[in-house]
């Protein structure tokens, strides 16, 4: 058997932990640069705010309702996962960090019987020791526990625990779950499957095999069977090295000036080179693109990317930064009201097998360590304490984060304060 | 120092030398290094459930909590015993009082004649949210 343990409204629960004055109001979390809202507490939920909603077209309808508005916080929900994390490592031996706040725990040793009981202390730990909310879903598949987790989710007189330990359980599930609920079914695939008359996780879980083969690949075949209760999406335990980066954002305004793109192409890049060095990876490739903004009907539009591959792959930010600058030279045009930029590093291989070139004239191996230098040096005194003059100076080249809770527990400053 | 590090990969290292130094003479103290002590080891024991707070106010003066110059060392998963002090919330605030338990019920009480004990009864808005295991006063300061 399976478990997915996953926070309930995790962002929201995050700034809930350190603001008890919150605990019962409505609370949005809004994206990098407060552009829209991408988490919402329960209350929040039922006030019909969706995921993506624009905060500033309304503004007047979050303050009518108390809703109590987050920049995110990246650093506070990365600390406190790991805590979820721990706590699951120290209860289960197997278990896989599926995403931030969710985790599949192989439950093979566990007796049936023991299964709820697992999950409820599972969960009053993890409450005890973070504060966080937990549901857990338990089945005999990943897929069923993730449709198992939706269903504790969805009914309160579960307590966030439900356990699909028979067939009976299963069906029922099942019946009740509908095909673009069922995890890895996109939009597509659900479109797809309504035009034949398959709404229902029931009905996909006993539609013939060969027809979901030869229409949703293997990959829809195995989720079939995982449906039916067949494991076929085994656990992992180390997380694969992402293949690509990308790093990307809003302007906090609209840029004009290439003196201005520039500085946000170079941060973005920076930033991708320092996640590549993180990861132990380099980049065979960049990429950079760059837009205005299509909401803005009045503005000529523009798009345009480019992809530059590099002759040795490269995690040193100087090389990125330059091959960065070429490809800005190479795409931007003066005359358009610019609303985006990102930076992409592709085709990543481990930093040990990189294949040298003949022609390579860089000192590596120095790069090198300068890199670990400045690396060391910005994780003990902030991001970006050392960086490359092309990322510019300057408030304005911050983030635009006006709701931003403290660190509360990465920082000193910014531990819980108390007044007695 | 700005950032605090993730509490299980910090370490505060102060190394731990039998004997004194000679000047100009390689160290026979060299062979006597003994362990060192890491902070962290003595004043936390579960780092999962570890958080820090700092107090302004004078209602916890008798406990040695000074109102400008204490850190807490907080521990969510321990429960809270007869008269250990604790982060509470009462009415959606943060507070710290010391918990007891009585014949008439469970009180929040102050270490400040100032300050009035808070029952903690059925139908009161008070949860205990971590109990306190160590605190750090900044010597000069009190």
């Amino acid at each position: 058997m399976y478990a997915l343990v996953d926070c309930n409204n995790f962002y929201a629960s995050c700034q809930r932990v350190f603001e008890p004055r919150i605990r019962r109001l409505p609370v949005v979390v809004l994206s990098n640069n407060d552009g829209c809202i991408i988490a919402r507490s329960n209350e929040a939920k039922d006030l019909g705010i969706k995921m993506g909603d624009l905060p500033f077209k309304m503004l007047d309808f979050l303050t009518a309702n108390n809703v109590q508005i987050f920049s995110s916080n990246y650093t506070l929900y990365g600390d406190m996962s790991a805590r979820v994390m721990q706590v699951i490592a120290a209860a289960a031996p197997k278990y896989e960090v599926y995403s931030i706040d969710e985790a599949f725990i192989d439950l093979q040793g566990v007796a049936i019987n023991e299964l709820e009981a697992f999950a409820k202390r599972l969960k009053r730990n993890i409450l005890q020791a973070t504060g966080l909310p937990v549901s857990v879903g338990i089945a005999p598949t990943k897929t069923l526990a993730k449709l198992a987790n939706r269903w504790a989710k969805k009914h309160p007189e579960t307590d966030g625990i439900h356990v699909l330990g028979t067939d009976q359980k299963v069906s029922v599930a099942l019946q009740q779950t509908m095909v673009g609920d069922v995890w890895g079914i996109g939009r597509q695939y659900e479109q797809m499957l309504n035009r034949h008359n398959i709404t229902t996780a029931l009905q996909l879980s006993l539609t013939s095999e060969s027809w979901i083969r030869k229409s949703m690949s293997v990959v829809g075949l195995r989720l079939v069977k995982e449906l039916k209760g067949q494991s076929c999406i085994l656990l992992e335990e180390m997380q694969p090295p992402k293949q690509n980066i990308c790093t990307s954002r809003s302007f906090p305004e609209i840029i004009t000036e290439k003196e201005d793109v520039r500085k946000w192409v170079m941060t973005h890049m920076a930033s991708c080179a320092e996640k590549l060095r993180r990861q132990n990876s380099c980049a065979s490739a960049i990429h950079v693109f760059l837009q205005t903004n299509p909401f803005r009907m009045q503005d000529k539009q523009y798009y345009r990317s480019i992809t530059i591959p590099l002759l040795t792959p490269a995690n040193n930010t100087p090389e990125l930064l330059f091959y960065a600058g070429k490809a800005l030279n190479a795409i931007y045009r003066p005359g358009y009201n610019y609303k985006k930029a990102g930076a992409m590093v592709l085709d990543l291989v481990p930093a040990c097998e990189r294949q040298g070139s003949l022609f390579d004239s860089v000192d590596r191996l120095r790069a090198e360590k300068l890199m670990n230098c400045i690396d060391s040096t910005n994780a003990i005194f902030g991001r970006n304490i050392v960086r490359y003059a092309s990322q510019g100076y300057g408030e304005r080249w911050q983030l635009r984060q006006a709701r931003k809770s403290p660190s509360y527990t990465t920082r000193w400053q910014d531990v819980i304060k108390i007044q007695i | 120092m700005k950032e605090v590090w993730r509490i299980n990969d910090s370490k505060i290292i102060l190394p731990v030398i039998a004997g004194s130094l000679p000047a100009g003479f390689p160290s026979p103290a060299a062979d006597y290094i003994e362990n060192s002590i890491d902070l962290n080891t003595l004043l936390i024991s579960n780092p999962t459930a570890t958080f820090f707070a700092q107090v302004h106010g004078d209602s916890m003066t008798g406990a040695f909590i000074h109102p400008t110059a204490t850190h807490l060392i907080i521990d969510r998963s321990l429960a809270p015993k007869h008269r250990d002090i604790v982060v509470a919330i009462v009415l959606g605030e943060f507070t710290v009082k010391r918990y007891l338990i009585l014949p008439q019920g469970v009180m929040l009480a102050a270490e400040n004649p100032k300050f009035k004990p808070i029952p903690i009864s059925e139908g009161i808005d008070a949860e205990i949210w971590g109990v306190v295991t160590y605190f750090i006063t900044e010597a000069q300061k009190v």
